[in-house]
């Protein structure tokens, strides 16, 4: 294998963008990060400090700027080697470490753009490069091509008696799906159906852009990030809807609602909601009819909807007065750690050990709150601690919030 | 020209001119650099920008309740050597007199025996916070050159301003020709190590409570 090295600074300095040079430049290494960091905390080793996984990027960007070049040392390929599990494998990019940071560094969008650099020199988790291959190649990570969304869509219309339109015209709402969601728990998909159908909204799926799910944007590769992007916002600008909404995926969420207009350069023509944040709309406008649900449970925030986008409340909106049972667990909402499968992690073979473990974590919690209920809404969340619980053989049960909700319209 | 000649003439001066061009440099280079405009759409009801960067910064101040476990002694430490070092730097008589003679304005200072406990309590503070950052298996991986040096000298002026205070180690006026030269260290290492930190925080925790602050998170 050859590592291109020189790409990789190149790559690195690309992005000397003012944020991120204050984010380097500002680090006081006080490890305070450490501990908010759900893998330092599960494998007490020192190298999964957050800070610690900003130094290549830092080190590049010395050595060019005088007259900090004075002290620098070079990047090298060792430097790429070394590093490369503390930018994929231990980082879900939950963003967690922002939060005790003295100085508000954000660590997460830092290691987001240090994987570029790795994309670039060659480098990076096998898997994770495949899946944003894939995502190119075949339309999604997992396999899910146009014909086989066809297929599960009317499968799914059939099986679960819904109305789940295919590229209807004139419609307003735009619903993608995650690929996790259509090849694991395809419930989710005839469940966000039920929800619109029970709202009356005018919605569609698009078979020209459907998968939000962005490994492209995750394995650090931009292109791939743009391509994916691209294939939901011309499907979206084609159809002419007002609103694009991201189905239960955290990451898919962050990047096209906080990410997508500026990777592609341009304003996104359209609104882009997470589906709890619809879903609370719906409720807000009286366009929602639910039946009482009181079985115990706690709420799980995917980090990239709560502590990265800043939709933790519209989770809670939906549950108010409807969930009787609910319990916030602690820390909750932009507090909350990780399910230790976000920023690709979860696609990543040889990090599933130590992400496992660091799912005692989010045990704990839940079983301090005396639910032994895990809601989520997230499919990414929810596929990493399927696993995890298999792992630990935890007897708690996991599901979504769409789910619930769908399964507890009033009849109308 | 004797050492005190020398310190309170070419070595302050000299040490003032790169302390205030560098930080000048270090700020103008970082400031100027490309700012990509955020495109996405702002969500609905957030705060200003500016009501955000203040909020970011005032956050930023303490860890948020609930977040676990981080350590309070390394938190609470950090407070009292950088608050021991503003009442030294700008409580004494003769550092207000310096500060005088800088920029013209003067302040009533604060008794002696109070700078002296407040340069003891930063001294020892100084020295925990020295063998925290050897011993923690952390802040042993983490640390660099810059963040001992950065150590260094921040710690010589108390050190010497003790003793030239005390009268002890030496002649009066050796000890605070020492003094004055290590607050030239200080000020010459200031823009080129982490001591920049201290111009930084403003704009890290601001553009970080902004970033955020128009996505409707509070972090």
């Amino acid at each position: 294998m050859t590592i291109d090295i020189k790409a990789a600074t190149r790559s690195f300095l690309a992005q000397t963008e003012e944020h991120l040079v204050s984010y380097l430049e500002a680090c006081v290494h006080c490890g305070q990060c450490a501990d908010a960091c759900l893998f330092y905390r599960t494998s007490g080793d020192p190298r999964h400090t957050p800070a610690y996984k900003l130094f290549p990027l830092a080190r590049a960007y010395r050595q060019q700027k005088w007259p900090l070049n004075w002290f620098a040392c070079k990047i090298t390929e060792g430097d790429l080697l070394e590093w490369e599990d503390l930018i994929f494998d231990t980082c879900t990019m939950c963003g967690r470490c922002t939060e005790v940071c003295p100085m508000g560094i954000d660590i997460a969008s830092i290691v987001g753009q240090a994987r570029k650099a790795w994309a670039d020199a060659g480098l990076g988790p096998r898997d994770l490069m495949a899946a944003a291959e894939n995502s190119r190649d075949h339309g999604s990570p997992l396999g899910l091509t146009q014909e086989k969304l066809v297929d599960r869509v009317e499968w799914l219309a059939d099986d679960d008696e819904v109305d789940m339109p295919l590229d209807k015209p004139g419609a307003e709402v735009m619903l993608t799906v995650s690929s996790i969601e259509a090849m694991k728990y395809p419930k989710s998909l005839s469940a966000m159906a039920k929800i619109l159908n029970h709202a009356g909204v005018n919605w569609t799926f698009s078979t020209h852009g459907y998968e939000s799910t962005n490994f492209g944007f995750l394995a650090g590769r931009s292109d791939i990030a743009a391509t994916m992007l691209g294939r939901i916002v011309d499907a979206a600008e084609q159809a002419g809807v007002k609103t694009v909404v991201i189905p239960e995926c955290g990451h898919a969420y962050g990047v096209m609602r906080w990410s997508g207009a500026n990777i592609l350069g341009r304003p996104l023509p359209f609104e882009v909601l997470h589906i709890t944040e619809y879903i609370a709309r719906l409720k807000r406008e009286g366009k929602l009819k639910l039946k009482p649900y009181a079985d115990p449970f706690t709420y799980h925030d995917p980090c990239q909807v709560s502590r990265r986008g800043g939709a933790a409340a519209d989770a809670r909106y939906i549950l108010d007065g409807f969930a009787t049972g609910f319990k916030e667990m602690t820390p909750t909402a932009e507090l909350n750690w990780c399910c230790g499968g976000g920023g690709g992690v979860q696609a990543m073979e040889r990090a599933a050990d130590l992400r496992h473990k660091a799912f005692k974590i989010k045990i704990d919690q839940v079983e301090a709150t005396g639910t032994g209920r895990l809601v989520s809404a997230c499919a990414n969340c929810r596929l990493t601690m399927d696993e995890s619980k298999t792992y630990w053989n935890w007897g708690g049960a996991l599901e979504s919030l769409v789910e619930i909700v769908a399964d507890h319209l009033e009849d109308v | 020209m004797s050492l005190l000649d020398f310190a309170r003439g070419p070595a302050i001066t000299v040490a003032l001119a790169v302390f205030c061009l560098g930080v000048l440099w270090r700020l103008i280079s970082l400031l100027g650099l490309p700012r990509a405009k955020d495109r996405s759409m702002r969500r609905a009801g957030a705060s200003s920008d500016f009501a955000n960067a203040i909020g970011g910064f005032v956050r930023h101040l303490w860890v948020p309740k609930g977040i676990g476990l981080t350590s309070r002694f390394a938190m609470i430490n950090g407070y009292v050597f950088h608050l021991g070092l503003a009442v030294i730097v700008f409580g004494f008589a003769q550092h207000i007199l310096f500060l005088r003679g800088l920029f013209g304005v003067g302040w009533p200072g604060l008794p002696t025996s109070i700078i002296t406990l407040a340069g003891v309590v930063t001294l020892a503070s100084l020295i925990a916070a020295l063998v925290r950052r050897a011993t923690n298996p952390v802040l042993k991986l983490i640390s660099t050159f810059n963040d001992y040096f950065s150590w260094l000298v921040t710690t010589l002026p108390v050190l010497t301003g003790l003793l030239a205070v005390a009268h002890l180690g030496g002649p009066y006026e050796t000890l605070l020709a020492l003094h004055i030269l290590s607050v030239a260290a200080l000020l010459i290492w200031f823009p080129f190590g982490k001591l920049m930190h201290a111009v930084l925080v403003f704009v890290t925790r601001a553009e970080t409570g902004i970033s955020y602050g128009r996505r409707g998170v509070k972090i």
